[in-house]
């Protein structure tokens, strides 16, 4: 793909200070669309911590909630693998994924961690739909449980592992900012579907999460430097910032709603929306900080320059 | 098993069981990886060859698989390229397999509106119909009372991309059929480098070889753009700098040549004779030239007649002007001395021999002259050369450098520190030109400025020396040497002129010189009758010498096209041509063709001269209308280098074969074929004729062995006449064994040798690591495989080097003959201090000093005695155009012998005009190529510089309000083209004279056919031409720049015609004579 | 000595293997021809990327490396001279060319993160994408910090340079080195060329061109080294090239670390809020374990 632009008028022949080559970007913006790969980190996230809502609900007899938990879980990770071939250039080679297990590569072993969990979240769904191999049934949905938490924040190592400069650099804070984000967006959809009997879990859970989300995203970018100036500006901050406010609300919501259904719903789907707000906004600031040579290099001209450069 | 298969290849049990636990590499590879190989190792043959492009000759190896060209590349044997190609070279297989080529013959007949689908065969009888038809309603026995035997109303452009073989076909029909109006590229490209060079030398080709440029201790890169006109040739620049060289570059624009020089020189376009005449001020006036090679081997030391007066007496004329005819009466110019005899005794007269584009015959040659001038061997003598050099050039001083040129002191001395420092005995210097500086008013003369300087440093023979002309395409030398030109047969032969050669005797005597080599200039023109004429030719019948057609003035190209305005010429053949937009004032181009009964355009595309009546400028402002339109137009596809065999003669004057790779297909056919088979067919018509003037075409020898199914003639079989067979039918290895009596015959004396044994030696191709760099196996150059002319001269006058640094051909006592690194351009074994008696004729007559043996006085010429139309010495003229006054010539500020058109349609702007206040000069990019046939239809080179633009500095932006990026206009009493803006410093303002003078730089190479379009820069240019070569001033014109885009429609016309207005060109303006 | 970049190919799998191959590109002599950029796209059979429009950046139309520009030759006007303090009149301008193409990092990024084994490591220790392999994932775009390899919209396939592997493996030279007419690009044996290339800066700074510097050729740096490095003369961003670039994989082992702690975090984010909850209502408990 070649991105060819017209001359701005403001490019000149010449020009003395550069940033960078005619201040072009250095690298190449995500060919990832914001709807599928966003969709798919968010998707991810919400099964990976509906599985353990699901475990949770299934251990503290909380059927309901179990099966909601459960039932998102596969629509999540459902949707978001469709999500993720859907964004191959070549989609009918999805299974090459499995041709090899690659360590080094987050996109490998998210592959096998998702071949060995979807399969657990459909078993523990269907058994629990069926009340057939009820046995099963429950070890598929510890077993997913188990594997949930890593399937939402391996997606976070996914995209840290990059030379995006808003993603590369937030790479210690991101797993924490996707796992909050993940356990509010679960809470939020437990809110939803769970009978309001037995969503106390899911609304201490959210308030938990977006602590947590609110907590990473802000330390993250106070670490950041200058790049978080990708998370505040242009389409990023924009869903950054609505994000949060609607984190705040689905979170004050969470505390208040108490068992008014309708209540809860609303603060679900609040929840729900900020944490989709935040990994467009996540997403879109990586790509942000990709299209500016700026972020890619102020930071490694200042690594540079600082005495104790090393690349260990 | 599949599944075990399957399995073995799993890339994770691979990881499991192997070394590569990760995954990252041995263990994931593919079974399409194990197994891949390159498209070149499996090719089925390799097939050698030479890159059609420029006249660098870059080596190709063309792969084919299943009789498909799959690849081209690099031929790393080359000596030249060394395997490198630039990016033209490299896209020689989208090129000729590329979506851009036609491939069938197409037809527009008179006043049609769309192309209509012909076969060949029907095409090509419809042709030699017309040919017949027009010939035999045109034919002229006679002129103003003098026979010509020629037709007027035919014409043949182009030639400088073909083989040599089809240009020798070409010109061989076209004689044959009674058309003079013969032209090629070499006459709009470097016809004053022959003119030039021949008078300076005797030889019109380059004085060295690209690789020996290696050698230099400097090197002058001024009016060429040599690293991007012949890139792979630069490479030889880069090694010298490598090697410590220092590296200039002189020119208007700074380009990707200038990015690699050491110093850049910026210089106003059209000046360069104020600029080096200055050096020459500085060597002569400093004493800083090479004594003793100047006293040997130039003229120095000759005496000019008493009748001679100087341009600084006459204010820009030398003696012998007469302002009537605007022509000088050359014989003033003549050495002190027995007058110009002939052979015959007979005293020549010069107006004999300077006749419209004699000068060019100087190509392997020198002008006729008295060999035993008066001599002052101390330099002291009033009018010796020496001191009339002096004074001539004593005017051209620093501050007229900077008035002129604008050119600051500090920059010019530092030129002449750096090239006389480098130049002497141990150490050389050579000049790198081309069309920078050949395209001129004066253009000849530039050459000759530096053909001067390098002899007073004594640079010229010596490795590392000497002037490098760097033609243009692929075999344009080839097209001078067997010309496609009007005024040449081929081995610089003179066409014969009505008035003064009626027949063998007259015509010989005038061209032999008493000296040198030239003294058998019979035994050439006798050889080329016979290979002509075969049998017919006779000794009874004048070998007959009366076939051939006569000139009765310039029948250049431009010539030609003022015939098809005024309905004189009314067939027109375009061998690989396109002048609608290559060609000085391209809507004048256009206009003549559409007033032709029809055009033959031979080409890969459909390029802008095969389409102008559908979708042409005219078409588009309503000028023409299709509709209206009566030319019958003909297109038939070319066929490609990989598809023909046949010689391209380099700038190193090297003849290389390329071997046919494939067959063309479709209705593509060669050139070759195309001559052949028309000749065949029109002499079929023409069977059993009894009219008088057919016979010229009945008797031409014209049976040449066809091959395979498309019944191709042999190239081998043409470049054997070529070279010429002696009295046995054996294939002659020199033309010292030619004979005037009809024993041998040969189709151009200079390339005589080429198939010496019987071996084709273009063909050869023994790597040039396995021999030393001047590579005498590979390949073959004229004349006799010498590398560097004049190498007599890289030895002192004992026959010793000059240094052992800069040992190169020598004199070795004991084995009694030249001997070195490269053939001695010499008499083998003619002693360094052998003197002829006063009555020694022919080479006998040449002295061992005589380092130019072409040279009827075997000297280098400082001092022209005769061969120019302008003038013994360079004179800076200011171009056509200008936007300024000459400071050192008020009454003569241009070239008063300058060849002037002011007809409607080519009006010249008034002196510095501030209409037009801006100078213009055009060039080239590396990534397209001329008027761009071979490169704006390939979307690799398109996409490199897709679009017409102008580069012009930021002061010019800000003065005329131009956007970056965005559109302007550039206006010109010619007409207006736009273009986008690139506003850079590369572009510089000069200030000069208390002034500043912007320029505008503009590729030339766009037209509005195929990828990468935009105006033609031609569209701007005027018809004005150098007198000796007839070459027009498309380096120097002047125009003014205004921001957005043109007119589309008849506004466009209007926009031109408002400027004309304001500028008060209601008529012609009256040019000072 | 110049220090050697890493025999890479033995830690991927190649017990025998011949020796690193790789380029020196020159700029310093780089006449910006593009004869690379079309001896590439020629060999590799790439399409040209119209629309053919004209962009103003110099002499630049191709503007950058691509999944159809493999080679790319940046062009660079400046207000200076070549040399440091020339001030003698040889002019204040110069015009810098560099041909850009794919690092063959010795800690590839690319070759990292694919997922499918599409990238690999050659036995030239040279980086290559399978064609027939690649599932189009995207995933190398993101990861390759000198922004070389792209996704082409046709095929869905990511692509670059592959340092001709088809090519070197029957010992012949990459089309682009292969066609460079002054050699700005040398392709040779690693270690060779790192010698040339200490002897070539070495002469520029003798000449005075003291801004002449290497780029890619420590193998301390972020990436160990590049299999493809570079003469320049002037900072790296300033033809396009980031100034330091570190293989994000180095961070690999923290980032898995921090991904465990988040996913524990998380884990007892929801073990927490259901203990949180069993005290709602006084203790209540959920009507199963009621029963
Ligand atoms: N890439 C490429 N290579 C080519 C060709 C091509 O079209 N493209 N064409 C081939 C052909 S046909 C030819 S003839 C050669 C031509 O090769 P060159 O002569 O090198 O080509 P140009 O760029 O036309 O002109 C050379 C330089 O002359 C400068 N110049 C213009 N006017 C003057 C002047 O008055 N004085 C001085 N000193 N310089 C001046 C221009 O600025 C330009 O830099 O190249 C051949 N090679
Ligand atoms: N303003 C300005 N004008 C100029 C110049 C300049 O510098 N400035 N330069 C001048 C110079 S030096 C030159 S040489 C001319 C060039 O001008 P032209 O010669 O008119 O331009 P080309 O595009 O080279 O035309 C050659 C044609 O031959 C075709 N061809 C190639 N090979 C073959 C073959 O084997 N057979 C046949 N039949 N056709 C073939 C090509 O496709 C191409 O269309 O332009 C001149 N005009
Ligand atoms: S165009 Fe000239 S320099 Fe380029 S490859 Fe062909 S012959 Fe060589
Ligand atoms: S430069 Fe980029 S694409 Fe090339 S090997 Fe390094 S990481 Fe991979
Ligand atoms: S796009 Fe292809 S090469 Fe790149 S990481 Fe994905 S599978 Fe590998
Ligand atoms: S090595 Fe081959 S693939 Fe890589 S840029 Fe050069 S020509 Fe293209
Ligand atoms: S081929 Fe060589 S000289 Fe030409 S642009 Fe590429 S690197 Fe530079
Ligand atoms: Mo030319």
């Amino acid at each position: 793909m070649t991105t060819r632009s017209r001359v701005d008028g403001q490019a000149t022949a010449l020009a003395d200070e550069y940033v960078s080559y005619y201040n072009r970007r250095i690298l190449k913006p995500p060919t990832w669309r914001a709807a599928s790969i966003g969709g798919y980190l968010y998707l991810g996230g919400l099964a990976g911590a509906s599985s353990v809502f699901a475990a949770g609900g299934q251990l503290t007899g909380r059927p309901g909630l179990a099966r909601a938990g459960k039932a998102a879980a596969l629509v999540g990770i459902g949707l978001s693998l469709a999500a993720l071939v859907e964004d191959l250039g070549r989609p009918e080679r999805f299974l090459h994924m499995l041709r090899t297990f690659k360590p080094t590569s987050p996109m490998s072993v998210g592959s096998w961690l998702l071949a060995s969990y979807a399969p657990l979240v459909g078993v523990s769904l269907l058994t629990d739909l069926t009340g057939r191999f009820p046995f099963t049934g429950r070890a598929a949905c510890y077993g997913a449980a188990i594997l949930g938490p890593a399937v939402t924040t391996y997606t976070a190592v996914l995209i840290s592992d990059t030379a995006v400069p808003a993603w590369h650099e937030g790479h210690r804070e991101m797993p924490f900012l996707f796992a909050g984000s993940a356990t509010a967006t679960a809470a939020g959809s437990a809110m939803i579907a769970a009978p309001p009997s037995e969503n106390g879990p899911a609304r201490r859970a959210a308030v938990l999460g977006t602590a947590l989300e609110l907590g990473a995203g802000w330390l993250m970018r106070r670490r950041m430097g200058m790049i978080a100036g990708a998370y505040e500006h242009g389409r990023a901050g924009v869903l950054m910032r609505t994000g949060e406010a609607l984190a705040v609300a689905g979170a004050v919501g969470a505390v208040l709603c108490g068992r008014r259904r309708a209540a809860a719903v609303a603060s679900g789907a609040a929840l729900m929306a900020a944490s989709a707000c935040i990994r467009l906004g996540v997403f879109s600031a990586g790509v942000a900080s990709s299209e500016d040579p700026a972020y890619t290099v102020v930071p490694q001209r200042a690594r540079l320059a600082s005495p104790e450069t090393t690349y260990a | 098993m599949a599944m075990k298969d399957f399995l073995g290849r799993w890339p994770v049990l691979r990881q499991l069981t192997g070394p590569d636990r990760c995954g990252l590499g041995a263990a994931v590879r593919s079974k399409k990886t194990d197994e891949l190989r390159s498209r070149v190792a499996t090719a089925d043959r390799v097939v050698k060859s030479i890159c059609p492009y420029c006249a660098v000759g870059c080596g190709q190896n063309v792969y084919v698989s299943g009789e498909k060209v799959v690849q081209i590349e690099g031929d790393p044997d080359s000596p030249i390229s060394r395997g490198r190609l630039c990016p033209k070279g490299s896209a020689s297989l989208q090129l000729t397999t590329g979506p851009g080529r036609e491939r069938s013959v197409l037809y527009r007949r008179p006043y049609g509106t769309e192309w209509e689908q012909l076969d060949l065969d029907t095409a090509m009888r419809m042709v030699a119909d017309r040919v017949v038809r027009t010939r035999r309603e045109t034919w002229q026995e006679h002129c103003d009372g003098k026979r010509v035997a020629r037709t007027m109303g035919i014409a043949s452009l182009g030639g400088a991309t073909l083989d040599n073989e089809e240009n020798y076909l070409i010109k061989k029909l076209m004689t044959g059929l009674g058309v003079v109006q013969v032209e090629n590229q070499a006459r709009v490209c470097h016809s004053s480098t022959v003119t030039g060079l021949g008078t300076s030398f005797g030889r019109g080709g380059s004085t060295t070889f690209m690789q020996d440029l290696q050698h230099s201790d400097c090197i002058i890169i001024e009016g060429s753009n040599f690293a991007e006109a012949h890139p792979v040739g630069f490479q030889w620049v880069m090694e010298a700098k490598l090697r410590g060289a220092t590296v200039i570059h002189v020119d208007p624009h700074f380009s990707r040549t200038s990015a690699m020089a050491d110093l850049f020189v910026p210089i106003r376009a059209g000046t360069d004779i104020a600029f080096l005449g200055a050096i020459i001020n500085h060597v002569l006036s400093e004493g800083k030239d090479f004594r003793e090679y100047v006293l040997n081997y130039t003229n120095a030391a000759c005496v000019v007649s008493d009748e001679f007066a100087d341009s600084e007496d006459l204010d820009g004329v030398f003696s012998g002007w007469d302002p009537e005819t605007r022509t000088y009466d050359v014989g003033t110019w003549q050495y002190k001395g027995p007058r110009v005899q002939t052979v015959s005794g007979r005293r020549l007269r010069l107006d004999e021999y300077h006749q419209p584009g004699r000068s060019e015959a100087h190509g392997s040659g020198g002008a006729p002259v008295t060999p035993y001038a008066e001599r002052d061997e101390t330099l002291s003598h009033p009018r010796c050369v020496y001191q009339i050099l002096k004074r001539h050039f004593s005017r051209y001083t620093p501050e007229v450098v900077e008035r002129t040129c604008g050119i600051p002191p500090e920059t010019f001395a530092r030129v002449c520190d750096a090239l006389t420092s480098n130049s002497g005995p141990d150490r050389t210097s050579a000049f790198a030109y081309a069309v920078g500086w050949t395209q001129h008013s004066v253009g000849t003369q530039y050459i000759r400025t530096a053909s001067i300087l390098q002899l007073l440093l004594g640079n010229i023979g010596r490795p590392g020396g000497g002037i490098m002309a760097l033609r243009g395409h692929a075999s344009i030398q080839g097209s001078s040497d067997i010309p496609t030109l009007y005024n040449l047969l081929p081995g610089y032969i003179p066409m014969p002129y009505a008035h003064t050669d009626e027949n063998l005797d007259d015509f010989v005597e005038v061209i032999t010189t008493q000296k040198g080599f030239w003294a058998d200039a019979r035994h050439y023109v006798v050889s080329l009758l016979k290979a002509y004429y075969g049998d017919a030719a006779t000794a009874d019948n004048d070998f007959c010498f009366g076939h051939l057609p006569r000139l009765t003035g310039s029948h250049s190209t431009y010539d030609t096209t003022f015939a098809q305005l005024d309905g004189v010429c009314k067939g027109f053949f375009l061998f690989g041509e396109n002048p609608a937009v290559g060609s000085a004032n391209a809507r004048l181009q256009r206009l003549g063709m559409a007033n032709l009964d029809w055009l033959v355009v031979r080409d890969f595309a459909l390029i802008e001269s095969a389409t102008w009546w559908k979708d042409g400028r005219e078409i588009r402002t309503g000028e023409l209308r299709t509709e209206e339109i009566g030319t019958e137009v003909f297109f038939f596809p070319a066929a490609s280098h990989t598809e023909k065999n046949g010689t391209f003669t380099n700038t190193n004057r090297l003849l290389q074969w390329h071997h046919a790779a494939v067959e063309p297909s479709g209705d593509c056919r060669s050139d070759l074929w195309f001559v052949y088979h028309l000749g065949r067919m029109v002499r079929e018509r023409l069977a059993g004729s009894a009219e008088p003037y057919d016979r010229a075409i009945l008797d031409l020898a014209w049976d040449y062995p066809v091959e395979g199914e498309l019944r191709e003639p042999s190239a081998e079989a043409v470049l054997r006449e070529v070279n010429g067979y002696g009295p046995d039918g054996e294939l002659l290895s020199s033309y010292m064994r030619l004979r005037g009596d009809g024993s041998t015959s040969c189709g151009c004396w200079i390339y005589c040798g080429v198939f010496a044994d019987g071996v084709n030696q273009a063909a050869r191709r023994k790597p040039h690591t396995e021999q030393s760099w001047v590579s005498h196996e590979w390949g073959w150059a004229w004349p006799l495989n010498r590398r560097t002319l004049y190498n007599r001269a890289s030895a002192d006058p004992d026959g010793n080097p000059w240094s052992a640094r800069k040992a190169y051909v020598w004199w070795d006592a004991d084995l009694g003959r030249w001997t070195g690194h490269d053939i001695p351009d010499f008499i083998d074994d003619r002693p360094p201090d052998y003197r002829p008696p006063a009555d020694a004729q022919g080479p006998d007559a040449l002295s061992g000093i005589d380092a130019f043996i072409m040279q009827g006085d075997g000297k280098g010429w400082l001092y022209a005695p005769a061969g120019l139309m302008d003038g013994p010495l360079p004179v800076h003229y200011e171009p056509q155009d200008t936007p300024c006054e000459n400071p050192l010539y008020r009454a003569y500020p241009r070239n008063p012998a300058r060849l002037l058109y002011d007809r409607p349609g080519n009006r010249y702007h008034p002196v510095a005009s501030k209409v037009y206040p801006y100078v213009v000069t055009t060039y080239r990019l590396t990534e397209h190529f001329t008027a761009g046939g071979m490169s704006r239809w390939l979307p690799y080179l398109s996409e490199l510089q897709p679009e017409m633009f102008c580069e012009v500095s930021p002061e010019l932006a800000e003065e005329r309000l131009l956007e970056h990026g965005d559109w302007a206009t550039i206006i010109s009493a010619r007409g207006a083209i736009e273009a986008k803006v690139l506003i850079t410093d590369r572009m510089p303002s000069l200030r000069l004279d208390g002034r500043v003078v912007h320029q505008i730089g503009l590729p030339y190479h766009y037209g509005p056919n195929g990828c990468a379009t935009g105006d033609p820069a031609n569209e701007l240019t005027s018809i004005v031409l150098d007198p000796n070569a007839d070459i027009q001033e498309t380096k120097a014109c002047t125009a003014d720049i205004q921001p957005g885009r043109r007119p589309r429609g008849p506004g466009l016309n209007r926009l031109v015609e408002t400027f004309r207005r304001r500028a008060g060109m209601y008529e012609p303006t009256r040019q000072e004579v | 000595m110049t220090t050697r970049l890493p025999q890479v190919q033995e830690e991927t799998g190649y017990e025998r293997h011949p020796p690193r191959m790789g380029f020196f590109t020159d700029t310093s002599i780089c006449i910006g021809c593009k004869a690379c950029e079309v001896a590439c796209k020629e060999w590799n059979q790439l399409p040209a990327d119209p629309p053919f429009t004209f962009t103003g950046l110099s002499f630049d139309n191709t503007e950058q490396l691509s999944a159809s520009t493999w080679r790319h030759v940046a062009f660079v006007e400046q207000r200076k001279p070549m040399r440091a303090g020339a001030g003698d009149g040889s002019g204040d301008l110069r015009w810098l060319m560099a041909s850009d193409v794919c690092k063959h990092c010795t800690d590839a990024a690319c070759l990292d993160v694919c997922p499918t084994g599409s990238l690999f490591r050659t036995e030239f220790g040279t980086v290559v994408v399978q064609s027939d392999i690649c599932n189009g994932c995207g995933y190398c775009v993101s990861a390759c910090p000198y922004g070389v390899i792209d996704k082409r919209e046709d095929d869905g396939l990511a692509w670059k340079c592959t340092l001709c592997y088809d090519r070197i493996g029957d010992g012949l030279t990459p089309a682009c080195a292969q066609a460079c007419p002054t050699q700005s690009i040398q392709y040779g044996e690693l270690d060779d060329l790192l010698d040339r290339a200490a002897a070539r800066v070495e002469a520029l700074h003798q000449d005075g061109v003291t801004d002449a510097r290497l780029y890619g050729h420590d193998p301390g740096d972020g990436v160990r080294g590049n299999g493809a490095f570079f003469l320049l003369l002037d900072r790296p961003e300033v033809y396009g090239l980031p100034p330091a670039p570190k293989v994000t994989t180095r961070d690999l082992p923290a980032m898995w670390r921090h991904a465990g702690l988040a996913a524990l975090t998380l884990a007892a984010t929801i073990a927490t809020a259901f203990a949180a909850a069993s005290f709602e209502f006084g203790g209540a408990r959920p009507a199963r374990v009621r029963k």
